[in-house]
């Protein structure tokens, strides 16, 4: 049944865990819309028969008013059946929104007209995305010029990319095979020819395919000298001056510690209690006066333009492998004077 | 206020259209009727126009190889092609064309409340009209219709007299909306409460005040786009600090109204054919009325639905969801009283009729497919895709295009004192909405497919229905010259049409066809309401001696 609706609506195989679901829901939308208006229309059209004129002269004809049971009863019907498909879908919606705390992290920056990935190991790619099957994958997305939209049919998911936020999207791909990744934000000359491919692996395969990418970056000279993202994102922190400010052993500092900041709650200067994660810390970069640190003064100047998405993936990349240092203990001042050792006793030979 | 008398000699008046000749006349007008039928001129021709657009596009869709245009020429048309038909035909059509003419006259009033606004309307609409295409030739906007930051505020193409023209085309639109609310308040004529006013003045009223409400925003949105284009002021664009989805949330503020500017009137008209041919009272006046304040205000709550996969929080994102649940009510209770309306009527089947038909079934059907995508799960697949477009079109074509030929042929008597020629109006009815279904429902199962909008090259997976899409279109762009030219041939050659061809009880019939410059030549007494067709026509009170 699945199958035939599936075809019947042309609708692309359901090749992530979310996607049969969403399609159920697609058919039982959809049908019953078609039985409704067909309805709906078949009564217009037994009444237009029906109640045509058979005389010249207009006859009177009675005035009936709708009965009062009769709206009540289809505008209840209808508002719990929409109701009920709102629901049904804001869950799936939220399932959509929230990747799993497993998930493989990949930074994704959209350019016009082509789309990279960056792999926290330390491989890049362009418009060639290869992800395991049966691991969920979440994408940190950016964009370096303008909205693009990041989609794939098959697995029913999209996601807006917009330039100076990180937005989020995951799957988890449930057979292997080549998927086509379209961009549906119309972005200029070039848009209809943004795509990439989502390359979906086997576990095996997809270890071997990784080690095989990370192999040349081994080699000396070669880009990022076998750094993963982490490594790379030290040392953009460092060449910016975020170390100058921010302390990566838990140590206060001018700005708030990155050590086990990720993932965590942090308490902010007006009062509210927001997670630090990936959206968090780009808006931290290129916007810092959005959210201020509890306890903190805003000095921090804005790296919008200044950080590459890329160099700003790379330092969330760092800040997240930060996330189990322990922080070291602040060592309490001394109470009382501090005794100096008095001078001029030295004793000399 | 009530009519105006009829002149003590026993000859008639002469009609509006021969009352004074000469183009300057009509230039200078502030009659009504005459602005209107300057504004069914101006709009069918761009209509024309956009459809003439919308043709290329189909044809260069043919393939999903690069055809006959370069992608750039492709983006500048969809561009052209959405602005004209959204900002110069559709928001426009029915109210300045129908509503022009008739809201006077159905509330026995001999013009709108502010005459020379209405003229000055006229002129800023064609002011805006021919800077924005004048924008066209010159640069070229290739920002498609929305007008997206920061693509449109940094696209190498002209964008600034384009959103320039769209902000005048507002202006036109608030124009013609106060001035309808100003008469509906203070031009009923006496004896003529709410209550008893024709259904397509609540339709009006309701569209007016989106519009005066609305257009506002769409205004400071486009202007502040073409300050960021020109002058790089980093209002949208995050490379200087601005905020591209704070432009979203502008834009679609008045943009999703403005659906409802445009699909209002048409229920208006549709609410003016059913009880005339089925000579029947409304199945419920009440709730067609308050259905149509209804969209009006909850209209304003969902615009976030267009936001769905852009990053907007959970919570905006369940709100926007429920209330474009709770709009949709309103929609479905006015095609329930329709369709009521119809129950132990008399009912007369000719061309208005059959487009009363195909609205219901087009409109119903592009109304699910609205709750289909509001709801949000579904809405990340279809997002941006094809069956978007589709469901658009259902309501802008099946539903605001489709009443707009309903109500042609419905007024086509009373505006220009000929009948249109009855088998030639079904024929083209039928083929037009035949062609409506070949072009659009395959592009719902484009969009199912996967296929995104604003493509100029697309995988060769879906040729097949894209080819059937353009078929269709072509089919449609057939029945609508052919309904233009029979149109055309009988304003000179169709018969002469009686005061009340249709035995409609609405006011606007009560006047000769064509009207005299002042309206009507007898009082009329209002009390009795535009559908009362279970008693007898109320005798016309004798003409007042001046």
């Amino acid at each position: 049944m699945n199958e035939l609706l599936r075809r019947a609506l042309y609708l692309p195989p359901q090749s992530s865990s979310i996607a049969r679901g969403i399609d159920t829901l697609h058919y039982t939308v959809i049908l019953t819309t078609l039985a409704g208006v067909t309805l709906a229309a078949a009564i217009a059209a037994v009444f237009l028969l029906r109640y045509r004129r058979r005389t010249p002269v207009i006859p009177l004809t009675p005035q009936v008013v709708a009965p009062t049971w009769l709206e009540v009863m289809v505008i209840g019907g209808l508002l719990g059946l929409f109701c009920l498909w709102w629901v049904i879908g804001f869950a799936q919606y939220r399932e959509i929104q929230r990747p799993p705390a497993d998930a493989i992290p990949i930074y994704v920056t959209a350019k016009q007209w082509m789309w990279k990935f960056a792999y926290p190991e330390g491989p890049t790619s362009s418009d060639v995305l290869a992800v395991p099957v049966g691991r969920p994958v979440k994408l940190i997305m950016t964009s370096r010029d303008v909205i693009h939209g990041f989609y794939v049919a098959e697995f029913r998911i999209k996601q807006d990319v917009v330039p100076g936020r990180a937005l989020t999207a995951w799957f988890e791909a449930i057979e292997p095979g080549t998927f086509d990744i379209l961009c549906t934000q119309y972005c200029g000359t070039r848009h209809s020819w943004m795509r990439a491919q989502i390359v979906a692996l086997a576990p095996n395969d997809y270890a071997r395919w990784l080690d095989a990418a990370r192999a040349p970056l081994a080699l000396p000279g070669a880009k990022g000298d076998g750094q993963g993202l982490a490594e790379r994102g030290r040392e953009v922190a460092a060449q910016r001056g975020c170390l100058r400010c921010h302390s990566v052993d838990g140590s206060p500092f001018i700005g708030p510690t990155w050590a086990q900041a990720f993932g965590h709650r942090r308490k902010t200067a007006d009062g509210r209690d927001v997670l630090v994660d990936e959206a968090y810390l780009t808006e931290s970069m290129m916007d810092p006066r959005a959210v201020i640190a509890a306890g903190f003064v805003p000095v921090m100047p804005s790296y919008q333009g200044v950080l590459s998405p890329a160099e700003a993936a790379a330092i969330v990349e760092y800040i997240r492998s930060l996330r189990d240092v322990r922080p070291v203990e602040p060592v309490p001042p001394p109470a009382g004077p501090i005794e100096l050792p008095a001078s001029g006793t030295r004793s000399s030979p | 206020v009530t009519p105006h008398p009829a002149p003590p000699s026993d000859a008639a008046p002469p009609d509006y259209l021969r009352a004074v000749p000469g183009i300057r006349s009509w230039l200078t007008t502030t009659d009504h009727k005459r602005i209107a039928i300057m504004f069914l001129v101006a709009t069918t021709l761009a209509l024309m126009l956009g459809g003439t657009f919308a043709m290329l596009l189909r044809t260069k869709l043919l393939t999903p190889e690069p055809g006959f245009i370069e992608p750039v020429t492709y983006n500048r048309l969809f561009t052209l092609h959405g602005v004209v038909m959204v900002f110069m035909f559709m928001v426009p059509a029915i109210p300045a064309v129908f509503g022009n003419f008739v809201l006077p006259m159905m509330l026995g009033a001999k013009d709108l409340a502010f005459p020379r606004i209405n003229l000055a309307s006229f002129y800023v609409y064609l002011s805006g009209a021919a800077l924005t295409l004048w924008g066209m030739v010159h640069g070229g906007a290739d920002t498609g219709w929305t007008f997206y930051a920061p693509y449109s505020t940094t696209s190498p193409t002209d964008v600034a007299p384009v959103a320039i023209g769209v902000f005048v085309l507002g202006v036109s639109s608030i124009m013609t909306g106060f001035n309808f609310i100003a008469t509906t308040h203070m031009l009923r004529c006496r004896g003529l409460n709410w209550h008893s006013m024709p259904n397509f003045v609540w339709s009006l009223y309701a569209t007016s005040v989106i519009q005066v409400i609305a257009t506002p925003v769409l205004g400071l949105a486009v202007l502040l786009i073409a300050l960021d284009h020109a002058l790089h002021m980093g209002i949208f664009d995050p490379a200087l600090g601005g905020d591209p989805v704070l432009f979203e949330h502008l834009f679609w503020f008045y943009s999703h109204p403005a659906v409802y500017i445009m699909i209002l009137p048409a229920m208006g008209v549709i609410g003016e054919i059913v009880p005339t041919f089925a000579k029947k009272h409304q199945f419920s006046y009440r709730a067609l009325a308050y259905s149509s304040l209804g969209i009006a205000f909850i209209g304003f709550l969902t615009w976030g639905h267009h936001l769905f996969v852009a990053g907007i929080s959970q919570l905006d994102a369940a709100i926007f969801g429920v209330m474009s649940m709770f709009v949709a009510i309103f929609s479905a209770v006015k095609v329930f009283t329709w369709i009521g309306t119809l129950y132990r009527g008399s009912i007369t089947f000719n061309t208005p009729m059959l487009y009363f038909f195909a609205f219901v079934y087009l409109f119903a059907f592009g109304g699910m497919t609205g709750i289909a995508v509001a709801t949000t799960s579904l809405d990340v697949h279809w997002h941006d895709t094809y069956f978007v477009i589709a469901h658009f079109h259902f309501i802008m074509i099946g539903g605001t295009l489709t009443a707009f030929l309903g109500a042609i042929h419905y007024w086509f008597p009373k505006m220009f004192g000929r009948m249109y020629p009855e088998r030639w109006g079904l024929v083209s009815a039928a083929l037009v909405f035949a062609g409506f279904n070949l072009t659009f429902v395959p592009q719902f199962l484009l969009g199912n497919a996967g296929m995104p909008r604003r493509y100029y090259s697309y995988p060769a997976r879906y040729q097949v229905l894209n080819v059937m899409s353009t078929l269709g279109a072509y089919l449609l762009g057939v029945a609508l010259v052919l309904t233009l030219v029979y149109l055309l041939v009988s304003l000179r050659w169709g018969a002469r049409a009686p005061a009340n061809p249709w035995g409609s009880r609405s006011f606007e019939w009560r006047s000769p066809s064509p009207p005299p410059v002042h309206n009507f030549v007898t009082l009329f007494d209002p009390r009795q309401g535009p559908y009362a067709y279970d008693r007898p026509p109320p005798d016309e009170v004798p003409p007042v001696s001046a």
